[in-house]
């Protein structure tokens, strides 16, 4: 992996546009610029449908886009194979998901452990470093249950701790709060921010207004248009 | 990705329902339990069969006076082949047995015709050297065997088969019984209890030889049967012709009983080739069942395909991960068939009192089998989980 050039930002999105199909085509994405510097908590809001998922989706390598060029940390991911960016997303990146996508028949900290797995990291210390993530994020008292027993809000917690595993550059969330009640979003939300504020990149997608007016910086998403706002 | 970590994650997916693994493995341990089952019993009974007819047949030469040709003149055995091939190293006891041309003579025990019963019988009547007696290891129930002694005085006497003597109605020689052959008197000597070898001699009656030369003008011996020390029934096989007939020994016909293993070998083979099918049938059965089971378990797990690439895993891991787990699922059926297979001829073995033989390659294969059927089994459902995207899976599962 090349060094970052001095000065470069972590995310840099320059044209990029993502077509779906052939006939017709349907633009899910359109000439999207955008600058993510390290350290920035950044929400990107937008109804359903606008196209925010499929943003989310290019930031953490999971799609590619079809127009434009995509830099994470100095390297065109377009030129790197499927293998690459599989451990791009591993080393890097960390996703917390609406549905939190925790493994049912696994216990929390097997569920954060499961992070590393990918990585061709030791196994030593992984249980310990595992506990730090779910103390970070105030689950360290769950780690022997099954995600099955736990309640909404913690459930997502063991998301985050999961994503925080090896410490990631940007942490991508897909909507973390949808499936959770006012009090429970309100506490998660406070949850990053305190991530954020000891230095973690947040890129945040949300349907939910309030909640993308937590962040530091704020971009609307619609018809697959990206707007900055100020 | 470690092989500790793969190997983790191959096992924790197993044990996510173990119930449902289990009754997926049941196919394949049924199947190979038939085949580890089906090899060692067979190998089991076929050892106990040779072991019970081995020892007779092992130990067993017969040489035999080639039937005279269109043009050729009959080659006799000479009358003193038993001494001649008792100087034969190997050789245990031989004896000359032939058949008495007596015409259409009849046997019986009184000379007067009795219109109440059958008193005629037609039985075989047989000249046999005294060493013959040795040679097939008969066992004498009554009386005494002729000797060299009578067969040197040509004198009229008989010992009877036993199955002859109950026809004639002889149990006894305490009475002197005496036995018509056509106008021919003899005495009855003795009665035999049984013979290992040569069993027609059990319906027959036994004069000497010197008596049958005299009084039924037997030209030569018939038969030579030899009892050899095992494993030297080759070697007495090629000498005994050359020792008999130094002048001609491709005259003789030399043989070992047909060993009786592979008549039963053949009976066996059908049972055998039916048990085979059956387990193999079990396998395919088993293997289906894998496919299905790994593929549901494929489409169930959609969204936690979607997060292992999401958190770094390449479509091989996933593939990998898949294809682990099914052949794990056959290789714990193989591992689970073998013991079974086993038990199963140990049981059946202790249950006829046999020695349980097993070719140790069945159960040690059956694992290597069990695991090859679920990798080949696991293949498409591993194909269909590696080419899943994972922005679909993600959205696809929960």
């Amino acid at each position: 992996m090349t060094s970052p050039v001095v000065g470069s930002s972590l995310v840099a999105l320059s044209g990029v546009g993502r077509r779906y199909g052939e006939d017709p085509p349907f633009d899910a994405l359109r000439d999207v610029d955008l600058r993510v510097e390290v350290g920035e908590w950044l929400s990107i809001a937008g109804p359903s449908g606008s196209g925010k998922t499929t943003l989310l989706n290019i930031l953490g390598c999971l799609d590619r886009q079809t127009s434009g060029s995509y830099v994470f940390d100095g390297v065109d991911v377009a030129s790197l194979d499927d293998g690459q960016r599989a451990g791009l997303r591993s080393r890097e990146m960390g996703f917390v998901f609406q549905s939190f996508h925790l493994l049912a028949h696994r216990t929390v900290l097997e569920n954060v452990m499961i992070a590393e797995i990918y990585r061709n990291s030791s196994a030593d210390g992984r249980d310990r470093r595992a506990q730090e993530a779910l103390a970070k994020v105030g689950l360290e008292h769950r780690s022997e249950f099954l995600p099955t027993r736990l309640s909404g809000g913690e459930r997502q917690r063991a998301a985050i701790a999961r994503a925080l595993m090896g410490s990631p550059q940007v942490l991508l969330c897909d909507e973390p709060t949808g499936n959770l009640d006012t009090a429970t979003t309100a506490a998660l939300l406070d949850l990053l921010e305190g991530l954020n504020a000891s230095g973690l990149t947040i890129v945040l997608i949300t349907h939910d207004r309030d909640v993308a007016a937590r962040a530091s910086r704020q971009a609307r998403i619609l018809d697959g248009v990206l707007m900055e706002t100020p | 990705m470690r092989v500790r970590d793969l190997g983790g994650e191959v096992v924790a997916g197993l044990f996510a329902r173990p119930g449902r693994t289990l009754l997926t493995v049941l196919g394949t341990v049924i199947g190979l339990t038939a085949l580890v089952a089906t090899l060692g019993l067979s190998r089991t009974a076929g050892n106990q069969i040779v072991g019970r007819f081995d020892e007779l047949a092992a130990t067993e030469v017969v040489v035999t006076a080639r039937p005279p040709g269109l043009n050729a003149q009959a080659t006799n055995i000479p009358w003193d082949a038993p001494q001649r091939l008792a100087r034969l190293r190997g050789v245990v006891a031989v004896g000359n047995v032939s058949t008495v041309d007596v015409g259409n003579s009849l046997v019986s025990t009184s000379p007067v015709a009795d219109p109440q019963r059958q008193t005629d019988l037609k039985l075989a009547v047989k000249a046999a050297s005294p060493e013959l007696f040795d040679a097939i290891r008969a066992a004498l129930r009554s009386g005494r065997l002729f000797d060299r002694g009578h067969s040197a005085r040509r004198e009229a006497v008989a010992v009877l088969g036993p199955n002859a003597a109950s026809r004639l109605g002889i149990t006894s020689v305490s009475q002197l019984p005496a036995i018509a052959v056509g106008d021919e008197l003899f005495l009855v000597i003795g009665i035999l209890d049984g013979v290992a070898r040569q069993h027609d001699l059990l319906s027959a009656v036994l004069i000497p030889e010197g008596t049958a030369q005299r009084l039924f003008r037997l030209n030569a011996p018939e038969v030579v049967v030899v009892e050899t020390r095992i494993g030297a029934t080759r070697l007495i096989a090629q000498q005994a012709p050359l020792a008999l007939r130094p002048d001609n020994p491709t005259g003789l016909r030399v043989t070992s009983p047909p060993e009786p293993q592979r008549v039963r070998d053949a009976v066996q083979s059908d049972l055998y080739l039916l048990f085979l099918m059956l387990g193999g049938v079990s396998l395919l059965v088993g293997a289906i069942g894998i496919a299905n089971v790994t593929l549901v378990s494929v489409m169930e797990r959609t969204g936690e395909i979607g997060l292992r690439r999401a958190i770094g895993a390449t479509r091989y891991h996933i593939a990998f991960q898949f294809l682990l787990e099914s052949s794990a699922m056959g290789l714990v059926g193989g591992i689970f068939g073998a013991s079974l297979g086993t038990l199963v001829v140990v049981g059946v073995s202790a249950f006829q009192s046999w020695t349980p033989v097993m070719d140790p390659a069945g159960p040690l294969a059956a694992p290597v089998i069990g695991g090859l059927i679920g990798l080949v089994a696991g293949a498409y459902p591993a194909l269909r989980a590696a080419r899943m995207e994972p922005v679909e899976a993600l959205r696809a599962g929960t």
